[in-house]
Order: structure tokens, then C-alpha cells, then sequence
């Protein structure tokens, strides 16, 4: 583990995404110097521009491209926020300092550059995303965070302030947030040789309590739920550049079978972004079939639940590997679903006594 | 003629036990209605010399009647006509005895609104009124103190006053006490003046109200409408009573004759294809005429098909260039457009149909059309929706004019007719006609269109200006930002695309 070379990776990345923001203003500033209206092209991100690509694992854009041209009165306006939303970010990079996505909602008000609601001014960051392919948290737009890390991972700060400062991610027994701190820290060194990524807070602080990181040697990671896209991009970073194996943990239901499966391979909404998705992950559980082997006890699958499980069933990401048509199916069969709380029938400690260690070995 | 018909009655004490169907129904109507009558005395007075009228309204607070009445005295001065000395009594002071018996088109219909007031104002103060009048400036000056004697119908002359006319003056003044509620009536009293001052856009009228507050309407004009000319009845429009009538008091001793004299637009040769259509000798003497067969007479004169239709010179409509003047004058709207029918009939009775739109200015936006509706330049103001008009307004689809009624729209309907068909004495509302209905729709349409056109240009400079706007905007906005995230000094020069932006638009326009 050579920490200088993980510093090199946070600081080139964020040269290149001044580099190109910088670009996008010059490419505008030229063409209205030569008389044109400025336009900016960018891949469409319509649903039928949306492919999975079985080389990436994961959805990619395809050739369809829109074109924002300054000309066009429907334009003019997303168009001055897109030029807004550069500029923000490239000072907000610059001075390295973090915003989140509702800063930049009421920012803008500032410059007389009107949103009209929050789901707006996030639609111009993503296009702003799609044109250079860099996602909101490159240019320290962050969403309200709420997923955590705990284990013996040291860290290195890059933030003004802290910059050097290190930081041993067992130091709070809550876990540490992961926000624009630890997403643009670099990584010192570590002991562990896996990840644990868990659905719920609940268990994440069992987990803690009942000392899984010593006894598994693993760097715990709370996805409150869906992971933010700095949670996955962060698991991505643990799994690339520390080469550690990933393992997630969900209810066993539809919904928490997907919120591995973009863990994994991530999700249509951030198809025009990489570096978000570990396609070497693994669902580890719960299974529909642990919800039969081990007797869990249940609730039914209502009709939504149903639903979704049909939708996955078509999706490409779950004809890659066989054990998701495995468990569709098995979950369509008993039409039940448990909750990861479902071992403590069993005991408190049963799920990181028995259930815990067969399922690594399991999925290893 | 009418005065024969009810003599043995007493007009006055069938008015007196009837005075609702007047419309003095109750302190706060009575006031109004007898402010009301006299203004349009006044206006026809000054009309029939076509001199533009001049109207003074005092109303003065004389003291508490009871609880929620007072009394007042009401005086309205005017530089009308005036009224021959000899007239004086009978046409104040007796009920049903004026000049509004003939076939024109005349604000009252029934001669009963002035007399009517002034026998409210005795029956509730049991004061006398004053009338002074003069009709010419070379004439001397008459007063005179009268009551009604009511049972007999008949004027009580108390006082009787001739002056010198030294300052030349030539009107009427009618003064008298009546009993009323002045704060509740004020509101459509107001309104009143407003509308009345509308469509009356070449008079000058003046009402000073008990708390001395002073309301000038002053004219925006001095061209007045051409006025009425008396005409013969129409035969479509005559009844059995009218034939005997005027077989009665006909010199003519030939059916020919007698309808060709007797009837409006009925010459030789309708008469004679009339009278083979209908079996009828053309030399019959019509005093000869049994009982029946003038029902038959009346019966085939309806039937027959080929009278031409009355013609208007009896009506006096208002015009379009007076009508839109007054609509201007007293709504200040953004854009106004009026438009007058061609005559009409409805059972052998002419009528003409004008009507205005008026958009935006000083129109309040309050979510419905304001409508003013008059008859005979009367402004009606009660049971607005069970009028004629209301109901045509109501069953049109705006929406094909890109109307509303949440937009601040005002719409103007007047007819004018020897016989407006209203439904009451009080002649507050038009029947339901569909030949007035007809007439009133077409008009609505034609106007409807006229704003429709002035929306569709305003929206279109509107967009446009918005479009230019939004360049405007942006376009230095990019310009300023881009500039900066370039890392330039400067931002780029937007003129050039500006200007073709304006280009651009011009042609769009």
C-alpha cells in the first residue's frame, strides 16, 4: 500500500475536471466570439438511449445525442443554468469547498439564475454530468448523506483544514459518515481483506457491537437503504484500490435484492457516469432461499412487491449471473419476504455466529 | 285616446293601490325610480329640441320619517322643451296624460313614471309638488304648487306663479318631498348616473346627494343621434282594438284607401295583392265591417306573407361612434368594439340591437362579464338574470373567441324598439324573444370577433416581447459566465446575435 500514489489519484481527478470545465467555457466563449449561438451536445438520456453493456456491467448511453442550442427559445434558459451550474462547480472545486444539491438550488438565486424547483436545478447537474462525464460529487456537489463506514481503514484528508491530517475509521463506534470528506480522502492503509456492505443501520450497529470487523477482518459499510452514489462510488474505490472483495447484506426482499444489484451494477438513471458500480460484488443475503433454509419468519409479498419482482425478472442486469433467476423464482414460489432482523428468532448473536460466516464462505 | 280606456277607474287610485308594478315597491326602490323617471323626462325633453341635454340632480335631506326612512326633496332641473303653461297640471297631476302615446321610440312607454313619482312623494309627505317650466326663452316662466286628487284623478292646483324671463332660460324644474332610504338606494342610484351618463354621452348631468357630495358626468360629445320619427302601425304588429280604432276615425270609405293611409309600409300594390289574398273587396267600406270580420281582418293581416318589414326611421339607435364614445368615457377600458344590427321586427314591432365589448383599462377583473344592459337608452338595472340578454351571454361559447369570463370584460347590450318587450311594468328586464334573442347573439358574435382579433395581435406582441426578453436575459448571462469559467477578462460580444434574434422576431410577427 502506497499512499502517495492514492493522493496522485484525488488530485489528478480533480485537475481534470477543472480542465473541463474550463474546456466547456472556452468551446461557449468562442463560439458566441465567432457570432454562432452556442450549442453543447451531449448524449441523450432517454430510456430507448439506454443500453446495458455485458462488458461494463453495467447501463451505458448509446449514440443518441440532444443538442442545447442557445438559438432555441426553449433552450436559452437550461442552457444559462447548465453555463451557471459549470461555473459554480468550478469555483465550488477550485476553492474546494463542498455544496449540496440544495445549496445549489438557492446559489443560483444569487446570480438571478432562477430554478424552478429543486428537480430542476438536479436536472441541470445531471446534464452538466452527461457533458463531461463527471459525476456531481467530481464537482463537490453532494447530496444530503446518510450512509456510514466503520473499520480499520486509515484515511488521509485532502480537504482545506485537514489536508494530511489522517483518520483510523474504527475511531467512532457509530461509524463515520461517509460525506465530501472521506469521498475525497485517500486511503493510508488498512488490515481488512473484505467489505461488508449492510442494508440497515439496525444491524450495521450489531455488527459493530458484536465485533464482526475483528472477527471477519472487514470494513463495514451502511447503505441506509439504496447507497448514495458517493456510498458506491466509495465501495468502488475499497474493492478497486484496495483489491478487497465486496459482500452485501439486504432484507430479503425484492426491493433489497436490487439495492445490491446497483451496488453492483448500477442503475439506468446514472448511465452516463462510470466509477459507480463494483461488478465483482456479491449479494450475500438474505436469499429467498435462506428464507427457507433457515426458517425465517415472514411476511407475504403484497402486490407491489410482485410487481417489481416481474420488472427484475426482464431487467439485463439480473440475467448475468444465474443465482438471480434462481432467487426471483424462488421468491415468486414462497411469496414471502424477511426482514435481516428475522435472525434474531434465533438469537441475537445468531446471525453473526452462524448465518454470517456460512454466507461469506458461500458467496466467496 | 289611453286616458278615455280608464277614465271611469281613476288611473291614479288603481296606480295608487298598485304601486309596485311601478316600481315603488319600497323605500329604497322608490327613491331611485322616482330619481330615475325624471332623469329620462329630462333627457327626452332636451332631446326632442336635439339640443344636448343638461341635467341637475339635487337630492336634499329634509328629516327622519321613521326608523330606516327619511324624507327628501328631490329636484331635477333640465334645459329640455318645457311644458305649455296649460299643460302643466294635467301632465304632473294626472295620471296617464302625456305626450308618450304615438308609435316612436321614447324612454317611458306608459306616461306614468314622472306623475307616478310625484304621487308617491304625496301619498308618503302629503306635500305638494312645484313644477316651473318654460318653452322658450321668449316665453314667461309658469310655476306651479300642485297635488293629485287621487280618487278623481285629477290635479289640485294650490299655487300658480308667472315670472318675466329675463335670463332667457327655456327647461323644467320639478320639485317635490317623498319618503325614501337614500343609503340604501346610493349604490344603484350611482350606477344609475354611470350608465345613464354611457349611453347619453352627449349630456351633461349633475347630482348633488343629501351629504352635499357632488357627481359630475360631463359629456365627451355634442353629436347626438338623429331623432324618431312618428310612424304608422305595422300590420303584423296590430290588434282587433287598434283596427276599430282606426276604422273609427278614418276618412277613407275603401278597403284600398284605408289600408294604404293607415299602415306602415302598405302602398298600392301590397294593398290590392293583400286584399286578393285575403278575399276582400278593395272597395268595401271598412266602417262597414261586422265584428268579425275584423278579427278576420286582423288574423289575415298577420297571416299575409309579403309586407315588407317595418322600417327604423322610428327607432332611434344610438349609433356605433356614440355608443363606443360612451363606453370609453365611463368604463376607460384598453380596447372597446361596438356594432350595431340591422333593424329587426318581433310581431310587426322594429327593433335595432347595439351592442359593445369592452377589455382591460379600468374594467375590473372580478370573474364574471360586468354587463350593462338598456332599452330605449334606459340603463336596466334589476333582475339582471332573468333578462334576455344575460341569457344569451350565458348560453355563448366564449371560449371560440378566446374569452373568458375571469378576464375584465365589459359587454354593452341596447335595443331599441316603439315596443320594447319588457316583461314588467317596472320595465326592468326584456322578455325572451327569439327574434330579440337572434338579433342580440349575432351582435355578441360580431363584437366577440372584433376582441378576439384584438387578443390574438396583443398575445402575439406579447410573445414576442417575452421572446426578446428571454434572449435578452440569457444570452449576456451565458455570455458572463462562460467568460469567467474561460478564465477571459471580458465577456464575448452578444450584439451580433441580439440583433439577429430582432430580426428573426420581425418576421415572426
Amino acid at each position: 500500500m502506497e499512499p502517495r500514489e492514492y493522493r496522485s489519484s484525488i488530485m489528478e481527478r480533480r485537475k481534470e475536471v477543472l480542465a473541463s470545465l474550463e474546456n466547456l467555457g472556452t468551446r461557449i466563449y468562442e463560439q458566441i466570439e465567432r457570432g454562432y449561438f452556442p450549442s453543447i451536445e451531449m448524449p441523450s438520456r432517454s430510456t430507448e438511449n439506454i443500453y446495458y453493456d455485458p462488458n461494463f456491467r453495467q447501463f451505458i448511453l448509446g449514440d443518441k445525442k440532444v443538442k442545447r442550442s442557445a438559438r432555441n427559445i426553449r433552450h436559452l434558459k437550461p442552457f444559462a443554468q447548465l453555463v451557471w451550474t459549470a461555473l459554480f462547480s468550478y469555483e465550488l472545486t477550485s476553492q474546494r469547498k463542498t455544496s449540496t444539491l440544495r445549496d445549489v438550488y438557492y446559489s443560483a438565486q444569487a446570480y438571478e439564475m432562477t430554478f424552478k424547483d429543486q428537480q430542476e436545478s438536479n436536472n441541470i447537474i445531471t446534464d452538466l454530468e452527461t457533458v463531461l462525464g463527471f459525476s456531481r460529487e467530481d464537482f463537490n456537489i453532494f447530496p444530503e448523506e446518510r450512509s456510514a463506514v466503520f473499520g480499520d481503514l486509515t484515511i488521509r484528508y485532502t480537504v482545506p483544514g485537514y489536508e494530511g491530517k489522517t483518520l483510523n475509521l474504527t475511531s467512532h463506534p457509530d461509524g463515520v459518515m461517509i460525506g465530501p470528506a472521506l469521498t475525497s480522502a485517500d486511503f493510508v492503509e488498512t488490515s481488512a481483506d473484505k467489505v461488508i456492505a449492510i442494508e440497515k443501520g439496525g444491524l450495521f450497529t450489531r455488527f459493530i457491537e458484536e465485533n464482526v470487523h475483528k472477527k471477519f477482518n472487514a470494513i463495514l459499510v451502511l447503505t441506509a437503504g439504496q447507497a448514495p452514489r458517493a456510498t458506491r462510488h466509495f465501495i468502488r474505490r475499497l474493492n478497486r484500490e484496495l483489491k478487497l472483495p465486496v459482500y452485501i447484506f439486504t432484507d430479503g426482499d425484492p426491493w433489497g435484492m436490487h439495492i445490491a444489484m446497483v451496488i453492483i451494477s448500477g442503475s439506468a438513471n446514472a448511465a452516463h457516469l462510470r466509477d459507480l458500480t463494483t461488478p465483482d460484488a456479491k449479494w450475500s443475503g438474505v436469499w429467498a432461499t435462506d428464507i427457507v433454509n433457515y426458517k425465517l419468519p415472514t411476511d407475504p409479498l403484497d402486490e407491489i412487491d410482485m410487481k417489481r419482482l416481474y420488472e427484475l425478472q426482464k431487467d439485463p442486469r439480473y440475467k448475468e449471473d444465474p443465482l438471480w433467476q434462481r432467487e426471483i423464482k424462488t421468491f415468486m414460489k414462497i411469496k414471502r419476504k424477511a426482514e435481516q432482523e428475522a435472525f434474531s428468532r434465533y438469537g441475537l448473536t445468531y446471525i453473526v455466529d452462524e448465518y454470517l460466516p456460512a454466507k461469506l464462505e458461500e458467496t466467496k | 285616446m289611453a286616458q278615455v280606456t280608464f277614465e271611469e277607474i281613476s288611473a291614479s287610485d288603481f296606480f295608487y293601490r298598485n304601486r309596485d308594478i311601478a316600481g315603488f315597491t319600497n323605500p329604497t326602490r322608490a327613491i331611485f325610480a322616482a330619481i330615475r323617471e325624471l332623469v329620462e323626462n329630462s333627457l327626452d325633453a332636451a332631446e326632442s329640441l336635439k339640443i344636448p341635454p343638461e341635467i341637475y340632480v339635487r337630492l336634499s335631506f329634509e328629516g327622519e320619517a321613521s326608523k330606516e326612512t327619511q324624507i327628501y326633496k328631490l329636484r331635477v332641473e333640465d334645459n329640455g322643451c318645457g311644458v305649455p303653461p296649460r299643460h302643466i297640471p294635467p301632465a304632473f297631476g294626472q295620471v296617464l296624460y302625456g305626450s308618450k302615446y304615438k308609435l316612436k321610440q321614447q324612454r317611458g312607454t306608459f306616461g306614468l313614471g314622472g306623475k307616478m313619482a310625484i304621487l308617491y312623494g304625496q301619498i308618503t309627505t302629503h306635500q305638494p309638488a312645484t313644477i316651473i317650466s318654460s318653452t322658450s326663452p321668449s316665453s314667461k316662466i309658469f310655476m306651479y304648487k300642485l297635488m293629485i286628487d287621487i280618487q278623481r284623478n285629477r290635479p289640485i292646483i294650490l299655487d300658480r306663479k308667472v315670472f318675466l324671463n329675463k335670463e332667457g332660460w327655456r327647461g323644467t324644474v320639478v320639485e317635490f318631498s317623498l319618503e325614501g332610504d337614500y343609503l340604501r338606494a346610493m349604490p344603484k342610484i350611482l350606477e344609475y348616473f354611470k350608465q345613464t351618463a354611457m349611453v347619453n354621452p352627449y349630456a351633461n348631468i349633475t347630482f348633488v346627494d343629501p351629504k352635499g357630495r357632488l357627481y359630475k358626468f360631463t359629456r365627451a360629445t355634442t353629436v347626438m343621434p338623429d331623432p324618431p320619427k312618428e310612424t304608422l302601425p305595422h300590420p303584423y304588429g296590430v290588434d282587433v282594438e287598434l283596427l276599430q280604432r282606426l276604422i273609427q276615425v278614418t276618412p277613407y270609405n275603401n278597403m284600398l284607401e284605408f289600408l294604404k293611409n293607415h299602415f306602415h309600409r302598405v302602398g298600392e300594390i301590397t294593398a290590392r295583392k293583400f286584399l286578393e289574398f285575403s278575399g276582400i273587396s278593395p272597395s268595401k267600406n271598412p266602417k262597414k265591417l261586422s265584428h268579425e270580420e275584423v278579427v278576420r281582418l286582423m288574423h289575415m293581416l298577420k297571416k299575409f306573407k309579403e309586407f315588407l318589414p317595418p322600417d327604423a326611421s322610428c327607432l332611434s339607435p344610438l349609433g356605433e361612434e356614440l355608443l363606443k364614445t360612451g363606453v370609453l368615457k365611463e368604463l376607460k377600458p384598453e380596447f372597446v368594439a361596438v356594432h350595431q344590427r340591422k333593424p329587426a321586427t318581433y310581431a310587426g314591432h322594429p327593433f335595432i340591437v347595439e351592442v359593445a365589448i369592452a377589455y382591460g383599462g379600468e374594467i375590473p377583473q372580478r370573474g364574471g362579464f360586468l354587463i350593462y344592459r338598456f332599452a330605449n337608452r334606459i340603463p336596466l338595472l334589476y333582475d339582471e338574470a332573468s333578462d334576455v340578454s344575460v341569457k344569451v351571454i350565458n348560453a355563448m361559447n366564449w371560449r371560440r373567441y378566446k374569452v373568458s369570463p375571469d378576464m375584465p370584460i365589459a359587454i354593452v347590450v341596447h335595443i331599441c324598439s316603439t315596443k320594447v318587450p319588457y316583461k314588467t311594468v317596472g320595465k326592468e328586464f326584456i322578455a325572451d324573444r327569439p327574434e330579440v334573442r337572434r338579433e342580440i347573439a349575432n351582435g355578441l358574435r360580431e363584437v366577440a370577433r372584433q376582441l378576439q382579433r384584438f387578443l390574438t395581435r396583443r398575445e402575439h406582441v406579447d410573445k414576442e416581447r417575452k421572446r426578446l426578453g428571454v434572449f435578452g436575459k440569457y444570452l449576456p448571462k451565458i455570455a458572463q459566465f462562460s467568460a469567467k469559467l474561460a478564465g477571459k477578462e471580458k465577456p464575448p460580444d452578444i450584439e451580433k446575435l441580439l440583433r439577429s434574434v430582432r430580426k428573426f422576431g420581425a418576421e415572426g410577427v
